[in-house]
């Protein structure tokens, strides 16, 4: 479904993926660790499009074809998905009319009309509810004023509705306290199926509590270091990151 | 948003030098003689039938500009525009007032037709019995209206709406009474010409206690090439009434610019309530500043009576220069002005607008709501004043100019200035300049959105404040026209 091939990319004159590889198939949850400054964050956006990034070597393929050149919105409507790290606000959108514009985004991609607005409000309606935000959040412009927790389910809220073949959560558990990382792994948990992987990038294993991972890897100075299962996970928390860090000094 | 999608759908089929409007349309038309003077003046006079009183008003008006200077301080620019080189007046042939629909030249009615301008009665008919609301109509077409709808509709309420040429004519008592009494002959450089030269445009009276039952609407449109359209609007609101109107300006796209410099001026009695909406779209030239129209015009409203309330929304996405500042007179006790706008400039666009609130009657408010967004290599400035007289005891000001940026070669500026000569005023501003973020971007386009309409989406959130005065049927529209406008701003 998606894979990485010996990816090097740079942010001005600072190489920050040293030839990184990493093949997930359909089904599969993998999860991405490693120490802070390890390259995760910027794995996801280049997985993304964002342009502040040079890929200087490597692939990515994207159900076997590659999406080096697309652009950020080619690669959404392909099915890639990223859940934010730090979701945008943007005044004066209600998030209603944004989430409307990027379903119409993707319906259009796949040649298919625009839903009616009493469609649209059912479909929306019913993915909200299972992550208990309320028809007035909806109306409230996208992320403006949202607490940490709700900025997180509006994130798994999107990711319902867009039906992504790849999701690449960004440290989503970051500022969120145990309720709402229930809720939030809950709905991520709900979306899991056998035609969907996802690509968890965190910090800290008690995310891996909720949703658990198929595979676990270690990323550290740009390149995966080490691959296992859960148990990896809880191999870090135990002892940190110092061994990996020392590897990738070394 | 329906409407954010049909804006994208036409970004998209739309190239970056192409505006919507710019056809030309083929009708003969009648010319006066290029250049500017008291035979030209009377020349235009006498076209238009007019009495003795207003023929020497002209001309007191011509002589005066002859002893004036353009204004030169506006950061605007542009080559000297010869006054000499210019047709003051250029009219449709076949126009001696046609009583219907069907007597309107058919290529005319063509034009407003493109212009998605629903001018036959019949149509708005239509969307009466689709439970919308109406819009009576008054076409200007270079310097004569053609045709006004829904007339005998608003007489039956008393309301008058025609052409001023026509009021002059059937009302004089009214317009003798009005015209100049809040935009004075000799205001300025632009508004002491068009008191020499103007043309045609609306003029609006709401009786004693009537609330108008529709909104007016006209429709600007220069059409002759070196032509200048001088439009002047007289809207008078008597004890107790209310009117909402609304005008839109559309030009062909021509590689010369056409000058338009209107006025426009409302009075508001006791009680009364006025609400002027403009959306300007006059052709703005092309990427490299060639053509586009030179829009100097001076707009101003009297609240002249105690608790009487003047409103201007403005949405300014046309002209290669935009000099304007709709103003509020609180003459009248308890009196209110407000200003909403959303100015737009690309390309090499230069808009230099705002408002003047000048507070003279006790208790008197007003607030100034302004949304400038500058792209590609326009500059867009906003320029206010907020004046407090000696005896305006009370008076309240709340400003908020925001001023968003898209690219990095486009300038946004404002300069307010505050005048109070009472110190019970209390007099706010707040201004915040941003630029689009790469991060809100990119998230939009995370999500699916193609650039163009992220940023259209972006935008429309940005003035979402503004949008919500127009009236509902516009809304729409401008929406779209916000997205056509920033068409090509990035990248």
């Amino acid at each position: 479904m998606l894979e990485i091939k010996n990816l090097h990319a740079r942010i001005g004159d600072r190489e920050i993926l040293k030839g990184l590889t990493l093949t997930v198939k359909p089904g599969e949850v993998h999860a991405i660790m490693g120490p802070n400054g390890a390259g995760k964050s910027t794995l996801s956006y280049i997985l993304a499009g964002k342009d502040d990034y040079e890929v200087t070597e490597g692939e990515v393929l994207l159900n076997g074809a590659s999406i080096l050149d697309l652009e950020p919105n080619e690669r959404s409507v392909a099915g890639l998905f990223l859940a934010f790290q730090y979701p945008i606000e943007i005044p004066g959108v209600a998030t209603m009319t944004f989430l409307k514009a990027a379903l119409n985004s993707h319906r259009k991609a796949k040649g298919e009309g625009e839903l009616t607005t009493p469609e649209f409000m059912k479909l929306v309606k019913g993915v909200a509810e299972k992550l208990n935000i309320t028809s007035d959040m909806l109306k409230r412009p996208v992320n403006v004023g949202f607490s940490g927790g709700e900025k997180k389910r509006a994130e798994i809220m999107q990711m319902a509705l867009l039906q992504p073949s790849i999701c690449i959560l960004d440290e989503t558990d970051s500022g969120l306290d145990i309720d709402a990382l229930k809720v939030v792994s809950e709905g991520v948990n709900a979306l899991r199926s056998p035609d969907r992987a996802f690509v968890v990038i965190t910090h800290y294993q008690r995310l891996l509590d909720h949703i658990v991972p198929d595979i676990v890897h270690v990323l550290s100075d740009g390149r995966i270091v080490r691959t296992g299962g859960p148990e990896l996970a809880l191999d870090l928390e135990k002892n940190g990151y110092a061994a990996y860090v020392a590897n990738a000094a070394a | 948003m329906a409407a954010v999608k049909e804006t994208v759908d036409q970004v998209l089929s739309i190239d970056v030098d192409k505006y919507k409007y710019g056809f030309v349309s083929d009708i003969e038309s009648e010319l006066a003689p290029k250049g500017l003077n008291e035979d030209i003046v009377r020349y235009i006079s006498a076209k238009k039938d007019e009495p003795e009183w207003l023929t020497e008003w002209r001309l007191e008006a011509l002589r005066r500009w002859q002893t004036m200077e353009e204004p030169t301080w506006a950061r605007v620019d542009y080559p000297p525009i010869d006054f000499q080189d210019l047709h003051y007046y250029a009219a449709p042939k076949k126009t001696a007032g046609p009583k219907s629909l069907d007597e309107v030249d058919p290529a005319l009615l063509a034009t407003y037709e493109k212009l998605g301008i629903p001018l036959k009665e019949q149509e708005i008919l239509a969307g009466v019995e689709r439970g919308e609301r109406q819009v009576a109509v008054d076409a200007v077409f270079d310097s004569v209206s053609v045709v006004t709808t829904f007339k005998a509709e608003l007489a039956k309420h008393g309301v008058i709406f025609c052409p001023i040429s026509e009021a002059v004519k059937t009302h004089p008592e009214l317009v003798k009474k009005y015209l100049g009494s809040v935009v004075p002959v000799s205001d300025n450089f632009y508004a002491t010409l068009n008191s020499a030269v103007f043309s045609d445009g609306s003029f609006v009276y709401v009786p004693k206690g009537v609330r108008c039952p529709m909104e007016l609407s006209t429709y600007f449109r220069i059409n002759e090439k070196k032509t200048g359209q001088f439009e002047r609007t007289l809207i008078i609101a008597d004890e107790g009434a209310y009117v909402s109107y609304l005008e839109g300006c559309t030009a062909p796209s021509r590689d010369e610019n056409q000058l338009h410099a209107a006025v426009v001026e409302l009075i508001a009695l006791d009680d009364a309530e006025i609400k002027y909406s403009t959306v300007q779209n006059w052709y703005p030239g092309d990427s490299e500043g060639k053509g586009g129209v030179f829009n100097f015009v001076t707009k101003r409203g009297d609240c002249r009576g105690k608790n009487s309330k003047i409103s201007w929304t403005q949405v300014e996405t046309g002209s290669a220069i935009t000099w304007k500042y709709p103003s509020c007179i609180l003459r009248g006790d308890n009196s209110r002005g407000e200003f909403y706008s959303i100015a737009i400039s690309n390309g090499r666009q230069q808009v230099d607008s705002g408002t003047k609130m000048v507070h003279l009657g006790k208790n008197t408010s007003s607030k100034i709501i302004s949304k400038g967004i500058s792209a590609g290599r326009s500059n867009n400035t906003y320029r206010g004043l907020v004046s407090v007289g000696r005896k305006a005891s009370g008076a309240r000001n709340f400003t908020n100019c925001d001023s968003l940026l898209i690219g990095n070669r486009c300038g946004a500026h404002t300069v307010p200035y505050i005048e109070s000569k009472n110190a019970s005023a209390i007099v706010e501003h707040e201004a915040t300049t941003s630029k689009i973020s790469d991060d809100q971007l990119f998230y939009c386009l995370q999500r699916g959105l193609p650039q163009e309409e992220a940023i259209a989406l972006i935008v429309n959130g940005f003035v979402k404040d503004v949008l919500q005065q127009l009236p509902m049927e516009f809304m729409v529209e401008t929406q779209k026209l916000i997205g056509i406008s920033l068409e090509g701003s990035v990248g």
